[in-house]
């Protein structure tokens, strides 16, 4: 968790997007940025190859095909683990429980922080306390032994690792949304909906949520790419689920079968370096939505930019 | 003082909550922790030691709430049972000859971090478009982007293993005898060269970019355009003018990232066998030592809050508008 805590989707807090923003100019602002296509373009080779990995590798990839610790070569284009088995092959395969538990994570805590931020916007006074209260304490325990403590105590499984993750993942986006929604919450629409006897579910879904919809997809960015993170970080302690092939099941196997001392780079770097593109690449596709929301940080100078450093 | 006493209510809270989340785990969870455990450790352990260690983690007949009144009692008093793992040390015993380790490795990254990270900050949002500013944000992202855990095994790898510069285990050479020699710091500083590294590599692009957004909106100010009417060095109006006023969200940091000293050094301390208190944390979770887990988390949660409401003090003395309200 970056820099776990300096990664957490807390970190977003300091969007301050526009408020009323026409969808069509979102899209249009997203498809036509260079970091946002880059991104897209990335996610999506990554998405194809874990829909693809049963039909590009057939069969189990933690057999054991070869002899141990090859160098990469034209039959093992990534060389082989310590047990002997391909690295291609695992690594393509761990892409599949790595995305999936990655997007699991990322929706389910962005949907727990919805819910609870709006719930927190709307109904204000004590349950806004409650709410806040509860998230901030979430958000002050430090998440990578809470992640431990709980992991340790839950029955080993995907669905613990989903579960723990979801647990200490919720509160940072909680607290962004709440602060957003504060703010449409105090919109004279809102008010007139109020005051026209709509339903507070309504009003909460249908009124306020889509005048958030891009912090809410910043919000799920940070999520997807914490419940990536955290999850190797889990898998690469023991923690995880070890039945599955995963990026972090695979570098906790590169660890175990000290593939750092006799010198196997190849079985540690594809692994540590699929999550670190996955990460980049919804990273860029979350400042992207930052420049087109708040214009303040696009990349244009400002007229007295330009002067101070001509002065200079 | 209303704001500093605001704070502190909420700090004992999220302690409370912290105590209560470690009683109830071993009493809600599915399955038996407890009993795993003493099968693995009962023929070393004498008959109340191992009363006392069910009564810590609820395998108890009395009702629940006298054992919450037993636990937090004990909590307070210090009392956090005997570790199994390196059974019969106490567990208070173990974790202060530890925490001084990760202090030290997770001090010294946070402060690198802050001030180097800050300092980048403010020049690239002072020069925006330059040097600083359009190369250095996106490398620190990509960098970001690794988990931290696979940064310290590529270091350890490339420094420690293929260039053999730095030691890669440990946190000095065995053998050594520990004492203000300048042997000894010598070789406790070369043993935390790479974990140092990896952390400061990892965090520092938050630092950066959080200062650098914040320096962006402070210099559309109306004063740092009344500084430069004035005539100002531009270093002057920089550092006094602009960085000063923009600080503040980065001192919030310094609290969350002190956390991070405690607890997020967990996984660099495992790649590099340092013995903080998380290599300590996995030893216990692994050798199924839960009064050592137990006594691990709740070390860390005190740490990390003590060092935030610390964080809130500064705040009060930074920020004037806190002390009127």
């Amino acid at each position: 968790m970056t820099t776990a805590i300096l990664q957490q989707p807390g970190k977003t807090a300091d969007k301050t997007p526009a408020v009323r923003k026409p969808n069509r100019s979102f899209v249009h602002g997203l498809l036509t940025n260079k970091k946002a296509l880059t991104g897209m373009a990335v996610m999506l080779v990554f998405i194809a190859l874990a829909l693809l990995a049963p039909v590009l590798f057939p069969g189990d990839p933690t057999r054991i095909t070869a002899m141990a610790s090859l160098e990469p070569s034209a039959e093992h284009w990534l060389g082989t683990t310590a047990k002997g088995q391909d690295v291609l092959a695992l690594t393509v395969h761990g892409s599949r429980s790595s995305l999936f538990v990655g997007l699991t994570v990322g929706f389910a805590s962005t949907f727990v922080g919805i819910l609870v931020g709006l719930a927190s916007a709307y109904f204000g006074k004590f349950i806004d306390e409650a709410l806040s209260l509860v998230t901030n304490v979430f958000l002050l325990l430090p998440g990578l032994p809470l992640l431990v403590i709980l992991a340790a105590f839950l029955p080993p499984g995907l669905g613990t690792v989903i579960l723990v993750l979801v647990v200490t993942g919720w509160a940072g986006s909680a607290r962004v949304l709440r602060s957003q929604a504060l703010s449409i919450r105090s919109k004279d629409f809102v008010a007139a909906a109020v005051v026209s006897g709509e339903r507070a579910g309504r009003i909460m879904f249908r009124e306020i949520l889509p005048n958030m919809a891009s912090i809410v997809m910043g919000t799920l960015l940070a999520c997807v790419i914490y419940g990536i993170g955290a999850q190797a970080g889990l898998e690469f302690l023991g923690l995880g689920d070890a039945s599955t092939v995963s990026w972090g099941n695979n570098l906790f196997w590169a660890g175990n079968e000290g593939a750092l001392l006799t010198g196997s780079w190849w079985v540690f770097v594809p692994s540590g370096v699929c999550i670190a593109l996955v990460a980049f690449a919804l990273a860029l596709i979350n400042y992207a939505v930052d420049e087109v929301t708040n214009p303040r940080l696009r990349k244009i100078k400002t007229p007295k930019d330009t002067e101070r450093s001509a002065s200079k | 003082m209303r704001f500093i006493l605001r704070r502190l209510g909420f700090y004992l809270i999220a302690f409370w909550a912290s105590i209560t989340l470690n009683f109830l785990l071993p009493r809600f969870m599915p399955g038996d922790p407890v009993s795993r455990m003493f099968a693995r450790s009962q023929d070393r352990m004498q008959p109340e030691q191992i009363e006392a260690l069910r009564k810590l983690l609820g395998v108890d007949d009395r009702p629940l709430w006298e054992q919450y009144i037993g636990y937090m009692t004990n909590i307070f008093t210090g009392q956090m049972g005997v570790s199994i793992s390196r059974f019969p040390t106490p567990v208070t015993e173990v974790i202060s000859s530890q925490i001084g380790w990760t202090l030290l490795l997770g001090g010294t990254a946070l402060v690198i971090a802050a001030v180097v990270g800050n300092l980048l900050g403010v020049l690239a949002a002072w020069r925006r478009g330059g040097a600083i500013d359009s190369a250095l944000p996106p490398l620190l992202v990509f960098i970001g982007s690794f988990p931290y855990f696979w940064l310290a095994m590529g270091a350890l790898y490339l420094f420690g293993v293929v260039l053999n510069w730095f030691p890669i285990r440990h946190a000095f050479t065995a053998g050594l005898e520990p004492g203000f020699t300048w042997e000894f710091i010598g070789d406790v500083g070369a043993h935390l060269v790479l974990p140092a590294l990896t952390i400061v590599l990892v965090s520092i692009g938050g630092w950066m970019l959080g200062m650098r957004n914040t320096m962006i909106a402070t210099n559309s100010e109306d004063y740092i355009t009344m500084a430069e009417a004035k005539g100002l060095r531009p270093g002057r109006i920089m550092l006094r003018y602009a960085a000063r006023n923009a600080m503040l969200p980065s001192v919030t940091s310094f609290g969350m990232g002190l956390g991070f000293v405690v607890g997020g050094a967990l996984l660099t301390e495992v790649v590099f066998a340092y013995p903080g208190v998380g290599y300590q944390l996995l030893n216990a979770v692994q050798g199924l030592d839960y009064p050592l887990m137990q006594g691990l988390f709740l070390t860390i949660t005190a740490a990390v809050l003590l060092a935030n409401f610390l964080v809130d003090i500064l705040y009060v003395r930074l920020d004037p508008r806190v002390r009127s309200n």
